[in-house]
């Protein structure tokens, strides 16, 4: 089974290096095979791990010592346990999905094997995330990932957007994975260890008071890269990476991470159910944050990024209330039907001619079937009607908050979930429906390939059917998670709620299809509703980039100018600059030393004689004074 | 009483000599006082119990070291007065003097800690030349034997140096090459 | 009225004294080399002093090696000066420049 883990890890690697051979070079479509083949494996792999695991076995390797030093002792451990194998199944299946649509989807592009250098290194660096059987290693997953989603994002570098983008979001990761790290170093300064099994045997000794700021500050380090408020605006803005990147990356993989970590350290979170209640709140918070902002956006990929944004939310109230398992399987499911959704928001952008605005497109559906019915699907799982994915792990969230007495927090996530329909169908609506307002742009849109069609499917078909996996699953990770049940007591409430639920959603879906299905014009934002306040807040994001720019952004600038005027220039500078004025000056007076004359040598040789004298005189002295 | 009479004597002597040695502009009564000044010198040793080493002053010194310096006289141009340009004598003697009496200070500074014990301390009843023998060939046979080599360096190396065509060697050459060497030698217009 | 070991070792220094003097302020090299024998001798009086008073011989040996030093340094030195002087006919130090960097 070791060698299953090692092909499971480092199969993405292999691949990433073989691009990275041929990135100087132009377009090679083999690349790109040789690269989906790996990751292919690496599937298998993990599958093969994932069945050895339903067994009933955990495979735990130490593949080679890492640091040794002293007491601290961290090895390159890795880990399959009933965890980290749904991660590893999620990742490589959503990974390999999204290697071969890339084949297509890149196929234009001038930076192919570039692209697929990154993306299989983005593979393993989440690989290493999930697998490692300690913080350290985590850790270095974590900051791989983030390494490869800021080269990912800023893939198109000429562009300033992507650039800048690429840039917000690695320096707001550094901001929470400063926490993180002071988290994991809390960590070790109280277990002495980073293992997990001994942090966790641990954990229970330590002061509540400790636990607390562990799990604060791990939360924290969860909160960047999972992008919850207020460390969320760059994951909106890291849609200017390709959209492949952004199906894999910033719906599926890295940004569930922060999920994933709450997740894995739940012996910490239990301890402590006042940050638990606080993340699950946050988490509300952001799922209807994030819902509100979504609807207004005409951006297509931001529209599916406030989405992810709101999910998450989801997970972490999960997460939070302490269902572990029901936030690790809202994370499975949401990764596929997102997955699915950019990449058809990928094919609609290509047939666009990349045009993002949902207003501009309408009635595609006639040009593009196979993504018009892959999209409503995904939509459809995503709002979570019966019998998709979304319905059994979205619902089991609002259970869950509903179980636990937490109400408003159930009510908020009531309400995100119509607004959530509203918008997926709003996008659907515009996009596919309607009069063909792309004929006023002079576009020809043209259905994508059809292995890119057929690279999606595996997504499609476990966007529909991902729920009946939840028994299976649920016996699967309760050996490593709490066991908790989720019941509402009475049977009668129990489908008051959810057919309540069903009902709402279904009444935003039929309410968005109405609005939106027969829109006939661009707006240009002279309508009386663009102009309300309500919609000029949420367009803008409730001015939160605006405040950022303003209260952080600016005043650093300034703080950096003049850091540069001021200290930079007038004293650094000005002292390396004084040094060395000093020893030119001194060069320049003293070269009559060496004008050659023997003369006024022998007068300098003179000179050091008596100063070495002198020297030698007052150490003597000095020396007996001391002794005597 | 009569040694500090000479001590003083010979001192003022000395000093006398050698101010005149370096201040003097012609340069036959630099070394005309340089010489007396080293006879000088030998008095002090003397004075001080080193015969062997006073008398070594004398042969060497006054006999080998001035006979060298008088022939380089000889053979440089010393008719004229020695014209120097002078820059700044004060500096001279302000690091002169200074140099000096921090030598002193090094020097005395021992001594008057009394932290200093004679390794080879001086034998009754024997002979200053006997002691200094004894000392030389056991003690400080290895530096005596090299000291012997340096000098015979020193005279190879004056002579190969001020001599003529010390660069060829009549040993290894034909008889017609060194004949060849007589027809093109030809002597210096500088040399006396 | 004795004279002490202090005595020689101020009478040496004085010497010194005139010997760094002359080092430095004559000009022509002949000079020179009489006030560098002026050097070592004004030593070699401190260090038969020293040997003297302290009843040890070392101090005669190292005079000793000093006189044989000064020899071998003035049958070298007197065989540069006169390559030199065949070169250049002067044997001024103001004109030994070719060490002017």
């Amino acid at each position: 089974m070791e060698l299953y883990l090692y092909v499971a890890l480092f199969a993405p690697l292999v691949g990433s290096l073989y691009a990275a051979l041929f990135s100087a070079s132009p377009k090679s479509k083999h690349v790109g095979i040789v690269a989906s083949g790996l990751l292919f494996t690496s599937f298998v792999s993990s599958a093969i791990l994932l069945s050895y695991v339903m067994s009933g076995h955990i495979v735990h390797v130490e593949m080679m010592t890492w640091m040794a030093t002293g007491d601290l002792y961290i090895p390159f451990g890795f880990v399959v346990d009933q965890v980290s194998v749904v991660m590893m199944m999620v990742v490589t299946i959503v990974s390999t999905v999204v290697h071969i649509y890339s084949i297509g989807y890149m196929d234009h592009d001038k930076g192919f094997n570039r692209f697929f250098s990154w993306l299989s290194a983005f593979v393993f660096s989440m690989m290493v995330l999930v697998m490692s059987d300690n913080f350290a290693g985590l850790f270095i997953g974590w900051e791989g990932v983030g390494l490869c989603s800021w080269g990912l994002i800023g893939f198109w570098y000429h562009k300033e957007s992507a650039t800048w983008a690429a840039n917000e979001a690695f320096i707001m990761n550094r901001i929470a994975d400063l926490g993180m790290l002071i988290g994991i170093f809390l960590l070790y300064w109280n277990t002495g260890s980073l293992q997990y099994d001994v942090v966790f045997a641990e954990i229970g000794n330590l002061p509540l008071v400790v636990t607390t700021w562990i799990g604060i500050f791990l939360f924290i380090g969860a909160m960047g890269k999972s992008a919850q408020f207020p460390l969320h605006t760059w994951l909106a803005d890291a849609m200017e990476g390709p959209t492949p990147v952004s199906a894999l990356i910033h719906a599926a993989t890295m940004v569930t991470a922060g999920v994933y970590l709450v997740v894995r350290a739940n012996p910490i979170y239990d301890l402590i159910p006042n940050v638990g209640l606080f993340i699950a709140s946050l988490g509300a918070f952001v799922a209807l944050f994030a819902a509100s902002m979504a609807l207004v956006n005409r951006d297509m990929k931001r529209i599916i990024a406030y989405s992810t944004l709101s999910q998450l939310g989801y997970m972490f109230v999960a997460a939070g209330l302490g269902a572990y398992w029901v936030a690790l399987f809202h994370l499975m499911a949401h990764a596929f039907f997102k997955a699915l959704l950019f990449l058809g928001a990928g094919n609609v952008m290509h047939a666009m001619h990349d045009e993002l605005d949902p207003f501009k497109m309408g009635g595609l559906r006639k040009v593009m079937k196979g993504t018009f019915v892959m999209m409503t699907l995904a939509s459809v799982a995503l709002a979570g009607i019966y019998p998709f994915a979304g319905f059994f792990s979205k619902d089991l969230i609002l259970e869950v908050g509903f179980v636990e007495h937490h109400y408003v927090i159930y009510t908020v996530l009531l309400l995100t979930a119509g607004l959530t329909a509203f918008y997926s169908f709003r996008l659907v609506a515009l996009i596919f429906h309607g009069e063909e307002r792309y004929k006023l742009f002079g576009i020809h849109p043209h259905e994508a390939y059809k292995f890119m069609l057929v690279a999606m499917s595996p997504l499609l078909v476990l966007a529909m059917i991902a729920g009946a996996f939840k028994m299976t699953y649920y016996q699967l990770v309760i050996s490593v998670l709490p066991d908790t049940q989720y019941h509402v007591h009475s049977e009668m409430t129990y489908w008051i709620m959810t057919i309540g639920t069903q009902l709402f959603v279904i009444a935003a879906i039929v309410y968005a299809y109405k609005k939106y299905s027969n829109w006939n014009s661009v707006p240009d934002g002279t309508s009386a509703m663009e102009n309300s306040f309500g919609y000029k807040l949420l367009s803008n994001q409730y001015y939160i980039p605006k405040f950022y720019e303003e209260v952080f952004s600016k005043p650093y600038l300034e703080l950096s100018r003049i850091a540069w005027k001021q200290i930079d220039l007038k004293i650094v500078d000005a002292t390396v600059d004084g040094i060395a004025n000093v020893i030119y000056k001194t060069g320049e007076n003293t070269r009559d030393i060496q004008n050659g004359n023997l003369s006024t040598m022998l007068r300098w040789m003179v000179v050091g004689l008596v100063v070495l004298i002198t020297l030698a005189l007052a150490f003597t002295v000095g020396y007996n004074a001391v002794g005597a | 009483m009569f040694e500090a009479i000479a001590f003083y004597l010979f001192a003022a002597l000395t000093i006398t000599m050698f101010t005149i040695t370096v201040m003097t502009s012609q340069a036959l009564y630099a070394i005309t006082a340089m010489a007396a000044g080293m006879i000088f010198i030998s008095a002090f040793f003397f004075i001080l119990g080193a015969d062997f080493l006073g008398a070594i002053q004398i042969i060497v010194y006054t006999g080998a070291v001035m006979a060298l310096y008088a022939f380089g006289m000889m053979f440089f141009d010393t008719t004229r007065d020695v014209v120097e340009k002078r820059t700044n004598p004060q500096i001279v003697f302000v690091l002169g003097v200074l140099a000096a009496v921090m030598v002193v200070a090094i020097f005395v500074a021992p001594i008057v800690s009394n932290n200093i014990q004679a390794l080879y301390p001086i034998q009754e009843g024997v002979g200053n030349s006997q002691a200094v023998g004894m000392v030389l060939f056991t003690k400080y046979l290895v530096p005596f034997e090299l000291a012997a080599v340096m000098l015979l360096v020193a005279m190879i190396g004056g002579i190969v140096l001020a001599g003529k065509k010390m660069d060829k060697s009549l040993t290894l050459m034909k008889e017609e090459e060194i004949g060849l060497m007589d027809d093109t030698f030809e002597p210096k217009a500088g040399g006396h | 009225m004795e004279v002490t070991l202090n005595h020689y070792l101020v009478l040496s220094t004085i010497l010194f004294a005139i010997g760094l003097v002359g080092v430095m302020r004559r000009k022509n090299l002949l000079m020179l080399f009489f006030a560098t024998e002026i050097l070592l001798n004004a030593t070699n009086i401190a260090f038969a002093a020293i040997s003297h008073y302290i009843g040890d011989l070392s101090g005669q040996m190292f005079a000793f090696f000093i006189i044989a030093i000064a020899a071998s340094e003035v049958a070298i030195g007197l065989g540069l000066l006169i390559v030199w002087f065949k070169r250049t006919g002067k044997i001024d130090l103001d004109q030994m420049n070719s060490m002017r960097g």
